[in-house]
């Protein structure tokens, strides 16, 4: 493993029973960087991170963290890492200073830097007056951000998240992305998992999106988006035109649609380049007055469907054959 | 985080270290203190070893009591404490396998197991919360005794020996009792499936009647219980009245002997199944 990358997963393979979560995985993180793990339900994200943390055997395949194998250096993995589970995996009945200097503890640190160490952290996390409370008592997301909180206590270089901001309110969840970031800028080293494409979009360096457990895609976030090329034409009209749509309709893939007022238009183009500039020409000599032309980017989403649909199918197909020959589907 | 300083965080990779005897009695520590601290939060659940105790104690010496006549003389409340201290650290050595049946099912162990911890901790630092459940519970059951009216005939090296005797044996049954934890369900299974081992198993013994005139195959049984044999070596200990001292089978004439073997061999064979079944419980 080069020195540059902090997590390496080479044809990652995991069944449960007749279920296969991970068929053939390959990806790497290079040191300083942030990968988002995308996919729906199922697809396999959790059983990766699981295997990545030694919480998980895997069956086949090679996974490497900080340059220890996670089955042979196990013990030397945990050493360098820093887990953020979607589980519940602090203790109820203890406080959140308790669960910290806990985690603090086990992680090897004395008894009084586990104490210096749960008071910095709560008090990075704004939960200093919620510290001697039961977790019991706490909202979503303080449980979150103490959970993310407790990750950090041995201070580790490469960090897992998953699906760190599920059922946060949008201001915790900003709190977390910027937590997130200001650990890359320190020099972590992180692997995240989301259901959230805006999340992956906003924090990832690299997205690898898995389906079924294959790569299904892997690259950056406008990489995946330059991808589908489509994009969506909306145009408002100054007043309705019988010619609008007509002028619009070289540009258009499919039908255009007009709204009941005759005044909004919209419709799935082809991106080029200039596409504003020749729409607006294109309606200006069929004599027509716009007010506004937007072109919105394909989202995260369209290009996460246009994936897992599509691949599905092609999935669906290699296992009629039975050519599941676990090839990583990088 | 408006006012947060950026979090450092070292990017060096850290080599592994040997597991060392200080870091793994360090983990056993943080455990055990981590379930005292559940235990002061839910004081209820020590009832079994609190007011249970007390409550046996009283039950048992007044209305048995009245009833049984000792073979060889003595008063009741002089031979049944031994058996209902045996009893009530049998039950009591149930938390084992509910503490640890109740953190398999929350997501707390895996939290430990990315840690770099010396994973069987999880696993001592149960059993020696129980031991220190267990304690209290002779402790309560000592107390009321003597509040109505048992008395050792015994030096203090004696007195101490039984208890110690006592102590060691539900160590090694906690033991058996984090397995049973393991491979169950749930807690309350886990308490339900301990509760039809063990209660049957402390009636069937000496602990509150002479075992002489049970019927054939429950006295053999009763003989050989690792209960009868750890009430029969304690009875002798603190000098009480002790009808087992007269039944020629080995354990009952081997009682200090047949004790310590039994608890060291339960030990023997759990503490190794326990972390077995520890780590084929939390893998995968």
């Amino acid at each position: 493993m080069s020195d540059e990358s902090m997590i390496e997963v080479e044809d990652l393979t995991k069944r449960f029973g007749a279920t296969v979560a991970l068929a053939g995985v390959s990806f790497s993180v290079p040191r300083g960087a942030i990968l988002g793990l995308l996919g729906p339900n199922g697809a396999g994200k959790t059983t990766a991170l699981r295997i990545l943390t030694t919480l998980t055997m895997p069956d086949r395949g090679k996974a490497r963290v900080a340059g220890f194998d996670v089955v042979h250096d196990a013990a030397a993995v945990r050493r360098n890492i820093g887990v953020a589970a979607q589980d519940a995996t602090l203790d109820e009945t203890l406080t959140g200073r308790q669960n910290l200097v806990m985690v603090a503890r086990l992680s090897g640190l004395a008894r009084v830097h586990a104490r210096g160490r749960a008071n910095e952290l709560l008090e990075q996390f704004e939960l200093v007056d919620a510290a001697d409370r039961l977790l019991k008592e706490y909202s979503g997301g303080m449980r979150r951000r103490l959970d993310v909180a407790a990750s950090l206590v041995a201070r580790p270089p490469v960090l897992f998240f998953d699906e760190p901001t599920t059922g946060l309110d949008p201001t915790s969840r900003a709190r977390v992305w910027q937590i997130i970031r200001g650990l890359v800028a320190d020099g972590a080293t992180v692997l995240l998992t989301t259901q959230y494409l805006d999340e992956a979009d906003e924090l990832a360096d690299r997205i690898v999106v898995l389906n079924h457990g294959r790569v299904i895609a892997d690259g950056t976030a406008a990489e995946l988006k330059a991808r589908t090329g489509e994009a969506r034409l909306e145009v408002t009209l100054s007043g309705p035109h019988p010619e609008a749509a007509a002028a619009l309709a070289p540009f258009v893939l499919g039908d255009v649609q007009v709204s009941q007022d005759g005044q909004r238009l919209r419709g799935r183009v082809r991106r080029e380049d200039g596409l504003a500039t020749t729409v607006v020409r294109a309606l200006d000599g069929a004599h027509v007055t716009v007010d506004d032309v937007i072109v919105h980017q394909a989202s995260l989403d369209d290009v996460f469907f246009a994936l897992t649909d599509g691949r599905r199918r092609a999935a669906d197909e290699l296992d009629e054959v039975g050519a599941d020959t676990g090839i990583a589907s990088r | 985080m408006t006012t947060a300083a950026p979090l450092p965080v070292a990017p060096r990779i850290r080599q592994p270290k040997p597991p060392r005897l200080r870091s793994q009695l360090r983990d056993v520590a943080v455990m055990t203190y981590r379930n005292l601290v559940h235990i002061r939060r839910e004081p209820l659940q020590l009832s079994d070893v609190t007011l249970q105790p007390a409550l046996f104690t009283l039950l048992f010496v007044y209305i048995l009591g009245a009833g049984v006549v000792l073979p060889g003389g003595g008063t009741y409340v002089d031979f049944a404490i031994a058996g209902l201290l045996a009893m009530n650290l049998v039950t009591s050595s149930m938390g084992t396998a509910v503490g640890l049946s109740t953190d398999l099912n929350t997501g707390v162990i895996d939290r430990f197991r990315t840690t770099p911890m010396w994973r069987p901790a999880v696993l001592v630092g149960r059993s020696v919360t129980d031991l220190l459940t267990s304690v209290m519970c002779a402790a309560i059951v000592t107390i009321t005794a003597l509040a109505i009216g048992w008395r050792p005939d015994a030096g203090i090296g004696a007195v101490l020996g039984g208890f110690a005797l006592f102590l060691l044996f539900a160590y090694a049954l906690s033991w058996g009792c984090g397995c049973l934890g393991l491979v169950s369900k749930g807690p309350e299974s886990a308490q339900g499936i301990g509760l039809v081992i063990l209660f049957p198993a402390a009636i069937v013994s000496n602990a509150f009647v002479p075992t002489q005139r049970m019927p054939t195959v429950m006295r053999v049984f009763a003989n050989w219980n690792p209960i009868s044999v750890v009430t029969d070596a304690c009875r002798q200990l603190w000098g009480n009245p002790n009808p087992s001292a007269a039944i020629q089978t080995w354990p009952m004439e081997h009682a200090l002997a047949a004790s310590l073997l039994w608890s060291f061999g339960l030990l023997a064979v759990f503490a190794p199944l326990a972390v077995h079944l520890f780590r084929r419980r939390t893998t995968n």
